[in-house]
């Protein structure tokens, strides 16, 4: 522990237990969740690396069918609940209180909680893949009827993704608890960092939605084993009725999986362009707009279920919507950026990259919102270059840019800046490597969720394959300078960045356990 | 540390030139694109796709070269002094405005082939369409074809699929089924698609044509062919572990050919239905 600190009868040495079981101090519950996303993180991938070995050329060759739609479904629900999901939340945890100039997030004992309850909710849903009839195989969608026909896994899928919603949902009120509460004297609301704002939206969409996912995974539970007919036609339910649920909660979700980065590129971009944020209030106002308007566009993930025309057109209509907020964010960026004085370190690089790559994936959203055109992309590798793009050098280029951005702060070491940058490059490479070339085969009629495909989808497939092997061992890299500046490192400054401004650069590097004791005086 | 830096992305340059190339090589042998299809909606569908695209290459232009523009000169290394503007009411409604009409302009395209295909209505016959975990059931419901139904099923050999046996000397690899669905020329086919277990999807690009079977219920599409030939695509809905190996094969015929084969048909369907019933 750092023997600078502001108020040194605070600084105890607790043990292991105390420190990290039992903890209710909000940077040791952010680190948890960041390591915990981190361990998550390669999860996932491992099982990307078995679905790309598979698809690295046509015929089935190391794995069955029914565990490959087994390893697309759960690398998906780990990506999403247990890797991008947590990440935000630790650096929520994180972040917040030092930003807002609060002491510590509002309710430290659910925050405790709702960190506690992952390992358990993630052990259970891996456990899946052992039990007979085989892990979760249906799409991380979970459509019934098909969902149904999952074996004993069943009921143990749908109590992992109960426990994951209260563990965010509890998150989530902790979030706004703290926004509301905790800011120091004089912080108003359009005072607030950015990545503060997003957060505080990206809190309400979880509350909004989580609980509609859980209906929905209940009605199926009960389906199952209850006779209910909440989803089958024969006992007068509808099983197109479980996607509208779903995609009520799922397209809220897209958002709830991009908001927090958008925050943490708004912070990264005007640090490094020594440059204030351009556009302040209509980023704000912007991040809000999606929000809304990512509550009435759900349907256009379900366009060929044979919906009525007029309710085409609306999710149609409304969905191209999204573009404007979307645009005046990425133009406010590059606004920013303009005639600044930029310096290209590993944040940079990433928030950079994000910039450019998270609107490539925006270009492709704006081809599938096309109804018509929808309907030859749709469940084609054309969707799945789309999501990933906004996913990857999307959501978790920002979640590392802001592990580079502020680990230095966190940690009180600099991480190697050669290490980072090259992390940088050829993570860049593979990505592109790897989900460029799914446009190409998706618009030549590629489904997506197959584990073998006809003659003519070989190059793009092989070339896809060597990007993700590629991109999984660049990852190695970037655990190893996490490790490494955790373990020591040349010592940051407590401004670290020339460019940086906000409440958590004027604490200590790293910052003692309890900060803002007394609250920080805003001007 | 800047030389390395600086020969990676020299890497990287080179070889995303070289992946870049590859792909234009690729484009006259693979598809890169949608295909343009032989339906006069398949037609308006990739002009859409097309206009859509192009307005985003015309977008990312003016985007990314700001960007790069920006981070080419506005550097600190170059000695540039940052400015501090940080606000300008005017340029967020510029920025706003102008995307609201590009979608406007490409909203009205889009609506009318939206409604286009909407439109199943006077059809001058009717197939059914039954997904099956996993295969597909085809039902002539009226005219002279009534009657005759079929299952249609992957043919691919196991050995192909499993083994190293000649894959690649199959070209309809996957794409391939015992009974193909035979459809005349220039007619308006009116599709309806159900399921009987989980939900699929029936889907030829050639058409333009994809909707999902949900079991229950029954869905319509249509389509107007207007070349004979033969056109392949596969299940677009995951269905279980087979949902990569349900393939749809459709011949066109002209008239006199779909008759011929018509005439063939109904004898063998006659048949069947006498010998259900004695």
């Amino acid at each position: 522990m750092s023997t600078t600190t502001v108020d040194d009868h605070h600084d105890e040495h607790p043990g292991f237990f105390k420190r990290w079981i039992t903890t209710t101090n909000h940077k040791d519950i952010g680190t948890l969740y960041l390591l915990f996303s981190l361990l998550m993180f390669f999860v996932g991938g491992a099982m990307a690396m078995v679905i790309r070995a598979e698809l690295y050329v046509p015929g089935l060759q190391w794995v069955e069918p029914g565990f490959f739609n087994s390893m697309t479904t759960m690398h998906a629900l780990i990506m999403i609940f247990g890797a991008v999901m947590p990440a935000f939340t630790g650096l929520a945890n994180w972040l917040i209180p030092m930003m807002v100039g609060g002491c510590d997030m509002a309710l430290p004992r659910l925050n405790n909680w709702s960190f506690w309850i992952l390992p358990f909710a993630f052990t259970m849903l891996l456990s899946t893949l052992f039990m007979p009839g085989g892990g979760p195989a249906g799409g991380w969608t979970l459509y019934p009827p098909l969902v149904l026909q999952t074996g004993n896994a069943f009921p143990f899928v749908i109590f992992s993704i109960h426990l994951m919603g209260i563990s965010s949902i509890m998150g989530s009120i902790n979030v706004v608890a703290t926004i509301l509460n905790m800011r120091a004297p004089g912080m108003t609301l359009l005072k607030m960092p950015l990545f503060v704002w997003t957060w505080l939206i990206t809190a309400y969409l979880l509350i909004a939605t989580m609980p509609v996912l859980a209906g929905a995974v209940t009605m199926l539970l009960t389906d199952k084993y209850f006779a209910t007919s909440f989803f089958s036609a024969a006992g007068g339910g509808d099983p197109v009725m479980f996607q509208h649920i779903f995609w009520f909660f799922g397209h809220p979700e897209v958002y709830i999986l991009i908001l927090p980065a958008f925050g943490i590129v708004s912070h990264i971009i005007p640090t490094f362009a020594r440059k204030p944020l351009f556009g302040y209030s209509s980023m704000v106002y912007a991040t809000a707009s999606i929000a809304f308007l990512s509550f009435i566009v759900w349907a256009h993930h379900m366009f060929t279920v044979g919906m009525p025309l007029v309710g085409e057109l609306f999710f149609m209509f409304s969905t191209m919507l999204i573009a404007v907020p979307t645009g005046v964010k990425v133009f406010n960026w590059i606004a920013t950026m303009w005639r600044g004085s930029m310096t290209f370190e590993t944040p940079m690089l990433f928030a950079v990259g994000f910039v450019i790559m998270f609107t490539l994936g925006g270009f492709s959203g704006l081809m599938l919102a096309i109804a018509p055109a929808d309907f030859q992309y749709h469940d084609t590798y054309f969707v799945v270059a789309h999501f990933h793009y906004v996913l990857v050098p999307g959501a978790v280029f920002a979640i590392m840019a802001a592990a580079y951005f502020w680990l230095p702060k966190w940690t009180g070491h600099m991480y190697n800046e050669t290490l980072g940058k090259t992390h940088f490059w050829l993570s860049t490479l593979f990505v592109n490597l790897t989900f460029f070339p799914m446009h190409f085969v998706g618009l030549a009629g590629m489904p997506r969720r197959i584990p073998d495909y006809s003659l003519q989808f070989t190059e793009f497939n092989t070339m896809a394959s060597i990007g993700s092997f590629g991109f999984g061992l660049t990852q190695l890299l970037f655990a190893f300078i996490v490790i490494q500046t955790i373990r020591g490192g040349k010592k940051a400054t407590d401004q670290v960045w020339e460019g940086a401004e906000g409440l958590e650069w004027t604490l200590p590097s790293p910052p003692p356990a309890h900060t803002f004791d007394v609250p920080p005086v805003i001007k | 540390m800047k030389k390395l830096i600086g020969r990676l992305v020299q890497l990287s340059v080179l070889v995303l030139a070289a992946l870049l190339l590859t792909t234009q090589f690729a484009a006259a042998e693979y598809g890169l694109n949608m295909p343009k299809g032989v339906t006069q909606i398949s037609n308006e569908v990739y002009g859409l796709h097309m206009l859509i695209f192009w307005i985003c290459v015309a977008i990312a232009v003016v985007v990314y070269g700001a960007m790069f523009w920006s981070m080419m000169f506005h550097r600190k290394s170059r000695g540039f002094k940052a400015a501090t503007f940080h606000h300008s009411t005017l340029v967020e409604i510029v920025w706003t405005v102008i995307p609201f009409i590009i979608l406007i302009a490409m909203a009205i395209p889009a609506a009318k082939t939206l409604i286009a295909i909407e439109s199943t209505g006077s059809s001058d016959m009717t197939i059914k369409i039954t997904g099956y975990q996993w295969k597909w059931r085809y039902e002539y419901l009226d005219g002279d074809a009534a009657g005759v139904s079929f299952f249609s099923s992957l043919s691919t050999p196991l050995e192909q699929i499993n083994g190293d046996a000649d894959r690649n000397q199959n070209p309809n690899y996957l794409l391939e089924v015992d009974n193909a669905l035979v459809l005349p020329t220039g007619k308006k086919i009116r599709f309806l698609l159900t399921s009987s277990d989980v939900i699929h999807a029936w889907w030829i690009p050639d058409f333009a044509v994809k909707k999902d079977a949900v079991p229950g219920f029954i869905n319509e599409m249509w389509t107007v062919i207007d070349e004979p030939g033969v056109y392949r695509g596969q299940c677009a809905e995951l269905c279980g572990k087979d949902h990569g190996f349900m393939p749809i094969v459709v011949i066109a015929k002209d008239e006199p050919e779909y008759t011929a084969w018509l005439n063939q048909q109904s004898d063998a369907a006659i048949q069947q239905a006498k010998v259900e019933l004695d």
